[in-house]
């Protein structure tokens, strides 16, 4: 029964994310959990292997697994490390990670990048789809990684069509574990926000996210989706509704507000993300639901009445 | 109970504070409308009548059938908004400007559909007076949404508000995500060199963008001229402070007298236009486009014809 199971690698393990995806997965495929920042104990049934893309040593899981398909979610995120060592790690890793998909024959491999690629601009119309320009290079030099982890995933998918890649870009993951930074602004008790500004904005739920990501890998339908439930709030009414005091920061003019920002260090108010506290980026996930026939179980009210019930 | 009457005195201050404010605002009213002429005083009841917060449920079944589980459609309309709106919208359509409207019979009742009047009056009222025209409309009502100026969405509560009561920033991908969604959409092709025009070149059309001709061919959408007489002198500006303007990132500041004169509104629907989608380059859309002006020129010219006296 061990030896008839597929082998998938996910990438990190570490986070709320990927184990979510490891423990429904875990029965029908052998995972093997990679992660560059801790070896992560899941239980006896995954494997579990500290490792950085970069070093040769990545390659020996290959050359000792025959993988079915790669889930790749490990990134390292702006709070963890400096610009430079993510783009190392998140670009030139992933690039490593490709490269080692095509050796070793690997058919299915799904990434996941992000919304924040389309970038907040003022400008931004709603419902972007997957042909919109991302801009979010032009707007911050901190979301470069992002972008490039994106596009080198999108030069991959056409170039090899052998490794029929998946790539999904979700709106705000938000949930129980979920450790980003809108997620960790609508934990606390305070939260800051931009006098004046409310800014459209969709969240996905852990769990569905979760199921897209096993749906898309599952099913083996290439492509580049947007993700996100056809349901939006206000920022600043999200805040309210997940039980956060606000805290009103100056809005204008933007160097106040970067210095505001700069000063008070705030996990939940990082300068390179100050356009998302301004400006809607809404994306159409459209074409996602009907490709992959995919219903989201959990709605705005499941996520901000778990975000109320912490405080 | 020392402590409760001094709580009891302070109620009794802050009411009487709360009627002074009132009483001068009503007072303020007043005197605006004594402009007219008749000199039609209105009672603090009737203003009262206008807002009258049952109004919403008339109109609940216009609103878009998109809208999310907290009240928010894509594009940033939301209940709390418009239904915080309606009485103001009221009472300067009915009591400050008394609108005239005309032919809106010509508004289909469902169908994706281009609202192309003239643009002025340095705010966006004119937009406002035509879209209350269409909810209110007794042969086929629709809740439309309004293309405004870019410069919109940077400025704080003014961006967020416009967009609560359903505008919508001015970009072709909007437009079209409507017109798809068979929404009734107003667009200005003069754009801020319309609202943004001197008292000096009050009716004088300015140069219309041909993004309106693209997207209505492109949709197969009808277009309905409209000419609005009345809210290029309710707000005079005699010039545009460049250097201010440049300062302030907007596209122009206006030298004006900082009231809003009660003038009194006409709006003329023209019959729907219809272009198919056959053009052999871009000279053809150019004559179209001057058609259309061609059309909004003579319903001004219908509007000043019937008008008596500005106010």
């Amino acid at each position: 029964m061990e030896s008839n199971r597929k082998k998938i690698i996910v990438t990190g393990a570490a986070g709320a994310l990927a184990q979510k995806v490891i423990e429904r997965l875990k029965l029908q495929y052998k995972i093997i959990a990679v992660d560059f920042r801790t070896k992560v104990d899941l239980g006896i049934p995954v494997e579990s292997y500290k490792v950085d893309f970069n070093k040769r040593i990545f390659e020996d899981i290959f050359r000792e697994h025959e993988f079915h398909g790669v889930i790749h979610l490990g990134r390292i995120s702006a709070s963890e490390s400096n610009r430079f060592a993510r783009y190392n790690a998140n670009v030139v890793g992933t690039k490593k990670l490709f490269e080692l998909c095509r050796k070793y024959n690997v058919p299915n491999l799904l990434v996941l990048s992000t919304y924040f690629v389309y970038g907040a601009s003022p400008y931004n119309p709603s419902l972007l789809d997957e042909a919109t320009p991302i801009k979010a290079a032009d707007l911050t030099m901190d979301l470069v990684d992002s972008v490039e982890l994106d596009n080198l995933a999108n030069i991959y998918l056409y170039k090899h069509p052998e490794l029929n890649i998946t790539i999904l870009r979700p709106c705000n993951i938000a949930g129980p574990g979920v450790r980003n930074t809108f997620s960790k602004l609508l934990s606390s008790k305070t939260a800051p926000v931009l006098w004046g500004f409310s800014p459209l904005m969709q969240f996905i739920h852990i769990n569905d996210m979760r199921d897209a990501i096993c749906e898309a890998f599952e099913q083996r339908k290439p492509g580049l989706y947007n993700v996100a439930p056809p349901d939006y709030i206000g920022f600043q009414d999200a805040v309210k509704n997940s039980g956060c005091r606000k805290i009103q920061i100056p809005s204008f003019p933007d160097g106040l507000t970067l210095m505001v920002s700069k000063t008070l260090n705030l996990d939940t108010l990082p300068p390179f993300l100050l356009n998302f506290y301004k400006y809607p980026v809404i994306i159409d996930g459209s074409l996602f639901t009907s490709t992959f026939d995919f219903k989201f179980k959990k709605g705005l009210e499941d996520i901000f009445n778990y975000y109320k019930s912490m405080k | 109970m020392p402590i409760n009457s001094s709580k009891h005195n302070h109620i009794k201050m802050s009411c009487i504070h709360c009627n002074l404010n009132v009483i001068s605002i009503f007072d303020l009213i007043n005197s605006i409308l004594s402009i007219m002429p008749g000199n039609k005083k209105i009672s603090l009841e009737e203003i009262k009548s206008y807002f009258d917060s049952s109004e919403i449920e008339k109109y609940k079944e216009l609103f878009p059938n998109n809208i999310g589980s907290f009240g928010y459609d894509p594009w940033g309309f939301n209940l709390k908004g418009i239904k915080g709106t309606l009485g103001v919208g009221k009472f300067m359509y009915e009591k400050f400007f008394r609108v005239e409207a005309f032919g809106l019979e010509n508004i289909p009742k469902e169908g994706r559909v281009l609202i192309v009047p003239n643009h002025s009056g340095q705010l966006p009222l004119d937009g406002s007076l035509v879209g209350y025209a269409m909810m209110t409309n007794p042969y086929a009502p629709r809740l439309p949404k309004a293309m405004v100026e870019r410069f919109f969405p940077t400025m704080p509560f003014v961006g967020n508000y416009l967009s609560s009561i359903g505008a919508v920033l001015g970009e072709p991908n909007n437009a079209s995500s409507l017109l798809k969604k068979e929404e009734a959409v107003i667009v200005f092709p003069e754009g801020v060199r319309g609202s943004g025009k001197l008292f000096k070149d009050r009716y004088k059309l300015q140069r219309f963008g041909n993004g309106f001709m693209h997207i209505a061919m492109k949709h197969e959408t009808p277009i309905i001229p409209a000419g609005i007489v009345g809210c290029e002198e309710s707000i005079i500006s005699f010039a545009d402070i460049k250097p201010l303007a440049k300062f302030f990132g907007i596209p122009y500041f206006p030298l004006a007298i900082p009231f809003i004169f009660p003038t009194k509104v006409y709006i003329h629907f023209g019959k729907p236009l219809f272009f198919d989608k056959e053009v052999k380059n871009e000279f053809e859309i150019e004559a179209r486009v001057k058609m259309v002006k061609g059309e909004i020129k003579k319903l001004i010219n219908l509007g000043l014809s019937k008008r008596k006296s500005i106010f």
